[in-house]
C-alpha cells in the first residue's frame, strides 16, 4: 500500500531527486542555503581551504551575531575571519555589524527562508524556518564547510511527529508557552533525531513571531526540525522579502507519523521552565515567591516587535523594580527601527531598562549581561541549563516576553495577569 | 580503531555543550586549547585528570543543546577515545562522526574509573570490571564508510576529486 510522505519526507525527498525516501534512509540532497555566524565560521573557513575550490558563493550566508561587537581580542579576531573569508571569495551575502542582526531573524527579515526550502545553518536553533515551511536544520562547522563546497550535504531522514493545538488561548499566552509545555510533556529528548510537525487551530491563529518562537525551540526536544505548513499569514511576510521563487509543501493525507499529540490550547497557563531543562516547567502564577536579580528580554526566540510590543504594554507608566536590571536586546535593526518608531524604546527606558544593539552576548553567557554567583534570571531565550548565562550557580528561568516584563517590575516571577490587576 | 581500552568517565543523562565546553571559550576551533577547559563548570577536575585513550559513558540525551562543533573537539583534544551513551542528541553525533570520534550507542553499566575494551568490529563492549558484555548495532554503512575515510573532510576532498 502507498503511504503519503510528510512536509519532512516530501523536502528531502525533493531535494535529494527521490520519488519517496522513508524514515530511518540515509540521503544525500542539496542545500539552498547554508548558515554560519562568527563562532562557527571560523572553524568551517579553516577547514574550507582544505578543499582548494571556490566556494558555492550563493548558497552561503554569513552573519556575525554572538559576539559581534567584539566582545575582547579573541572575538575580534574571530570576527575578522569572517569578514576575510567572506572578501577572499567575494561572497554577496555577508552581513556587517549595524546591517543585520541574531542571525535567525535576519535569515527570515532577509527571505532566505522561506517555504519548501532545505537550509542548513551551524547554529542549532536554524530550526526556526520551519515556521515558514522549511526544512532547516542545525549543523556543525566542518559540515558547513564541505557543504559550501558541495553543495550537499548527508541527512537521515526523520521520523515525524503531529502535534495537534485547538482552540482560543488565555490572555497572555504566547507560541512561548505553546512550545515549553510541549517540551514539559515529550522531555528534551521527546523529539529526538524527529521532525516535529504542527498543526490546529492555535497554531494557525498565531501570528509569524509566535510560530517561530515554536519551531526554535523544537530544538530543546531534541528534534531536527519542526515546521508549520505555510498559509497566507506566510506568504504575506514573505511579499517583497523572499530571494527568488519557493514553493510550499504539504504533507499528504496518508502521511505516516510515528506518534501524535493533541492540546487544548485554554490549558496552557504563562509557563515558565525552571533550571536546569527547558522541560522542568511550572506556571509562572505558582512561583511567585521566587526573586530574580535580572530580566532579559531577546533572543531569536523572542526579540521580534511583537515580543518588544507585549512587554513595553506591561511597562508603561512603571518602573522596573530596584532589585532588578532589565536587559533589553531588539533581535535586529529591522526590529529595533521599529520600536523606536512605535515609541516603544522610550517606553523601556523610562521604565529603566538597558536597551542595546543586537547581539546573541547574553543569552549565552558570553557578554552583555553575564550572571554572578548565585543570581537569578527571567529570560526570553531558549536554554536554562547549569551556567547557561554565566556563573555555575547562577539560575535561568525561561518564559515568555510578557511575564519577563510583569516580573521585571515586581521584582519576583510573575504572571502577568497579576501587574495588569494590580 | 578496531578494538580500543580505556578508562570509564561516568556522566548521566542530558549532558548539554555548554556542559562539555562553556560559551566563553568559544573564541577559537582548536581541540588542544578547547581542551583545557572542557566541563569545566561542572567536574572542574575532568581537564586536568583525564587521559590520552579515556572513554566517556553517558546515559540520555548526550549532547544536547547547542551545535558547537567546538564540544567534540574538546573532547578529541582530551585524548576521549570514544563516547558511549543510551542516546545522543543529534548534532553532537553529525559533528562527532564528520569529525571523527567514535560514538556508540549503547546502554552500558560502568561506574567512574572502570576498564572497558570496545571491539567495533563485533560491535562488543567488555567492562573487564564487572565482567559483563554488552553489544552494540555497528553504525549504517554511510557513517561506518565516513568515519574511516577519516571523517567529512576526506570524504567531501575524494567527491570534490571525481567530480
Amino acid at each position: 500500500m502507498y503511504n503519503g510522505m510528510t512536509i519532512a519526507e516530501k523536502i528531502l525527498a525533493k531535494k535529494s531527486g527521490k520519488k519517496k525516501v522513508e524514515p530511518g534512509e540515509i540521503i544525500e540532497a542539496e542545500v539552498d542555503y547554508i548558515m554560519v555566524n562568527d563562532v562557527t565560521g571560523l572553524p568551517a573557513f579553516e577547514v574550507f581551504e582544505n578543499f582548494n575550490v571556490a566556494p558555492l558563493r550563493d548558497k552561503i550566508v554569513l552573519i556575525p551575531d554572538h559576539y559581534v561587537p567584539n566582545k575582547d581580542v579573541p572575538s575580534a579576531e574571530q570576527a575578522k575571519a569572517m569578514r576575510i573569508f567572506a572578501k577572499k571569495y567575494n561572497l554577496p551575502y555577508y552581513y556587517e555589524v549595524g546591517s543585520s542582526g541574531v542571525c535567525h531573524q535576519h535569515m527570515i527579515e532577509k527571505g532566505f527562508a522561506a517555504p519548501g526550502r532545505l537550509i542548513v545553518g551551524a547554529d542549532s536553533h536554524t530550526c526556526s524556518y520551519g515556521a515558514l515551511g522549511a526544512f532547516s536544520t542545525g549543523i556543525g562547522s566542518t559540515e558547513a564547510a564541505c557543504a559550501m563546497a558541495l553543495g550537499n550535504l548527508w541527512f537521515r531522514v526523520p521520523e515525524s511527529q503531529k502535534f495537534i493545538i485547538e482552540g482560543k488561548t488565555r490572555k497572555y499566552v504566547m507560541g512561548k508557552d505553546v512550545i515549553l509545555h510541549i517540551i514539559g510533556d515529550i522531555g528534551v529528548d521527546g523529539a529526538l533525531y524527529k521532525s516535529m510537525e504542527f498543526y490546529g487551530s492555535t497554531v494557525e491563529s498565531f501570528p509569524l513571531a509566535d510560530r517561530i518562537s515554536i519551531a526554535n525551540m523544537t530544538v530543546e526536544a531534541g528534534a531536527k526540525a519542526g515546521i508549520i505548513p505555510p498559509d497566507n499569514t506566510v506568504y504575506e511576510y514573505l511579499k517583497g522579502r523572499v530571494i527568488g521563487e519557493y514553493e510550499p509543501v504539504f504533507a499528504d493525507s496518508t502521511a505516516e507519523y510515528i506518534e501524535t499529540f493533541s492540546y487544548d490550547a485554554i490549558e496552557i497557563p504563562c509557563t515558565v521552565a525552571k533550571p536546569y531543562l527547558p522541560s522542568n516547567i511550572a506556571p509562572a502564577s505558582e512561583l511567585g515567591d521566587i526573586t530574580i536579580d535580572q530580566a532579559y528580554l531577546g533572543s531569536c526566540t523572542n526579540g521580534r516587535i511583537e515580543d518588544l510590543r507585549i512587554a513595553a504594554k506591561i511597562l508603561k507608566g512603571k518602573k522596573i523594580h530596584p532589585n532588578v536590571r532589565m536587559i533589553v536586546v531588539p533581535a535586529s535593526k529591522e526590529v529595533y527601527e521599529q520600536a523606536l518608531e512605535e515609541g516603544i524604546i522610550k517606553v523601556f527606558l523610562d521604565a529603566n531598562a538597558y536597551v542595546s544593539g543586537p547581539t546573541c552576548g547574553a543569552c549565552l553567557g558570553g557578554y552583555m549581561g553575564v550572571l554572578a554567583r548565585g543570581e537569578r534570571c527571567i529570560s526570553s531565550t531558549n536554554r536554562n541549563f547549569i551556567g547557561r548565562m554565566g556563573h555555575k550557580e547562577s539560575e535561568v528561568y525561561l518564559a515568555n516576553p510578557a511575564v519577563v516584563a510583569a516580573s521585571a517590575i515586581t521584582g519576583r516571577i510573575t504572571d502577568p495577569g497579576e501587574v495588569e490587576h494590580g | 580503531m578496531d578494538k580500543i581500552r580505556g578508562r570509564v568517565w561516568k556522566f548521566g543523562s542530558n549532558v548539554d555543550t555548554d556542559q562539555i565546553i562553556p560559551a566563553e571559550y568559544l573564541v577559537t576551533g582548536d581541540p588542544k586549547k578547547l581542551a583545557g577547559h572542557a566541563f569545566e563548570k561542572v567536574r572542574p577536575d575532568f581537564a586536568k585528570k583525564v587521559k590520552k585513550g579515556d572513554i566517556i559513558v553517558g546515559e540520555e540525551n548526550f549532547g544536547c543543546g547547542s551545535s558547537r562543533e567546538h564540544a567534540p573537539r574538546a573532547l578529541i583534544g582530551c585524548g576521549i577515545s570514544c563516547v558511549i551513551a543510551n542516546s545522543f542528541a543529534r548534532i553532537f553525533f553529525r559533528n562527532s562522526i564528520n569529525i571523527g570520534l567514535p560514538l556508540i550507542e549503547c546502554a552500558v553499566e560502568a561506574t567512574e574509573g572502570d576498564i572497558l575494551e570496545i571491539d567495533f568490529e563485533n560491535g562488543r563492549i567488555l567492562n573487564t570490571n564487572s565482567g559483563r558484555e554488552y553489544r552494540f548495532k555497528p553504525l549504517p554503512d554511510f557513517l561506518l564508510d565516513l568515519l574511516k575515510a577519516g571523517g567529512i573532510v576526506e570524504y567531501t576532498k575524494r567527491k570534490l576529486a571525481s567530480n
